[in-house]
């Protein structure tokens, strides 16, 4: 029975896999393109998140096609509608790494202050990625769980990186352009994080079908 | 919450030897679409048969448990059941209009039940026509043989012919799987309609149709009810592997 929508569902979730590999690589890019200040790392952003984008449309056809053809129910729908949501984040994800790339040349090549915990902040970020993808792959709840608790931690660092940066301004007001620079692209790790806690919500409610773990929005 | 009109307790039915329902136990409530799914053979069309003790014309039957409307055993041995079938009506798979007029087919019951009065006849087979969603497309020819409608309208005339008689509880036995997608969404509007004065319990193989229309649904497997409940409950987080797999496809 049914062989032909059991292929389409694996498609869908290999495409799926393929694209969360894809948010997983623009957002180290540009958390390596920060940290090693290089701007020809910066600059691979683009056409990689255009690539994330091109996904989102091809797994948007393939899940607007199978609600036609199949008409799923139960397991199939929560399955393929938290496809359908997922990939909503993962362009966001892909968006806002081009958005970072698109500042770091405005630091002109300034090394970052080590108390500046920007650092630490990427990489949370980018293990809150992996492991939503991971928990998708693996479609387990334990791992989706963890990334939306961790939200905070990120979070947490965001609010650090603030208060540093309002002190380099108010130690140095002709910091503040760089300041602020760097407090958008914290912002953007910020959201991102936020991107990869409404991925895992999906995967949880894919698996479990429920939705009442509303991750955070803000 | 609804009210429970039909109650199924420990309700057992045999064909001969064939055990068919195995220990079912399950309320209806109250002016609610409940939908019966399952693969063939599976105990749905049973159960709604015994409803209205339609079994009874087979033979070799045998019921034990309970089975209750409104509180009264179904198959009590002093139950009327000419009057049972009064209340709890029936279409079936295929629209079956008898061989007479329009209007004959509407008044056939009301007749039956002693209603002789030309007005009231005329009131009755209107509003039952009008209620079943046909009267205009048949006020002009109620004259006409029934035979001559298209599928759909058969088989809303029979679901006014059910009507007529005022019952409380309409069974639908596949009522739509004969019917062309215009004709199916215009008895479904009708059903969803209806439910505000009747209560309906359908048999469907179409799943999107159970999950348009029905208020709960009850999932037969073997004879044997796996799951009951809420309908969009049921087909997004059913609690049953079986469940899951039937309505998935995956068997069935």
């Amino acid at each position: 029975m049914r062989t032909k929508f059991d292929q389409q569902l694996d498609t869908l979730g290999q495409e799926l896999i393929k694209m969360g590999s894809l948010c997983e690589e623009v957002i180290s890019l540009a958390a390596s393109a920060l940290i090693r200040r290089d701007d020809a790392l910066a600059a691979k952003i683009a056409p990689l998140a255009h690539e994330i984008d091109e996904k989102e449309r091809q797994i948007e056809a393939m899940c607007l096609r199978l609600l036609l053809q199949q008409q799923p129910v139960a397991g199939d729908l929560r399955q393929i509608s938290a496809a359908l949501k997922m990939v909503t984040d993962m362009e966001r994800i892909g968006d806002q790494a081009e958005d970072i790339a698109e500042i770091l040349p405005l630091l002109n090549g300034r090394t970052l202050p080590e108390h500046i915990r920007i650092r630490e902040m990427a990489k949370a970020t980018i293990k809150m990625v992996t492991d939503s993808v991971d928990a998708y792959v693996r479609q387990d709840t334990a791992i989706a769980e963890a990334v939306i608790s961790s939200d905070d931690i990120v979070d947490d660092y965001f609010k650090d990186i603030k208060s540093s940066l309002i002190f380099l301004i108010a130690q140095n007001p002709t910091e503040g352009e760089y300041a602020l620079d760097l407090l958008m692209v914290a912002k953007y790790f910020e959201r991102i994080g936020d991107h990869a806690a409404n991925i895992a919500g999906w995967v949880l409610f894919s698996v479990t079908g429920e939705k009442d773990a509303q991750p955070p929005t803000g | 919450m609804s009210d429970t009109i039909i109650s199924a307790k420990n309700l057992d039915f045999y064909y001969g030897e064939a055990h068919a329902l195995k220990n079912i136990c399950l309320d209806i409530p109250e002016h609610n679409i409940t939908a019966l799914i399952g693969p063939s053979g599976c105990g749905k069309s049973t159960f709604l048969r015994t409803i209205n003790r339609m079994n009874d014309l087979i033979e070799g039957t045998r019921v034990t448990g309970s089975l209750s409307y409104r509180g009264e055993e179904i198959y009590a041995p002093d139950r009327d059941v000419t009057k049972l079938r009064k209340s709890i009506g029936m279409v079936f798979q295929k629209p079956n209009p008898f061989p007479m007029s329009i209007y004959d087919n509407v008044a056939y019951g009301p007749r039956t039940h002693g209603i002789r009065a030309k007005a009231r006849l005329d009131d009755i087979v209107e509003q039952s026509l009008r209620d079943a969603a046909i009267w205009d497309e048949v006020k002009d020819r109620l004259k006409k043989n029934a035979l001559g409608l298209s599928g759909g309208q058969q088989q809303r005339l029979c679901i006014a012919r059910a009507l007529a008689i005022k019952p409380d509880v309409l069974l639908m036995d596949e009522s739509t799987s004969a019917l062309d997608p215009i004709s199916t969404s215009k008895i479904e509007d009708l059903a969803m309609e209806l439910k505000k004065d009747y209560t309906i319990v359908i048999v469907t193989h179409n799943m999107q149709q159970a999950v348009r229309i029905s208020d709960k649904t009850a999932f037969f497997l073997l004879g044997e009810l796996i799951e009951f409940g809420d309908t969009e409950k049921m087909f997004s987080q059913p609690t049953d592997k079986r469940t899951e797999d039937y309505i998935t496809g995956r068997f069935g």
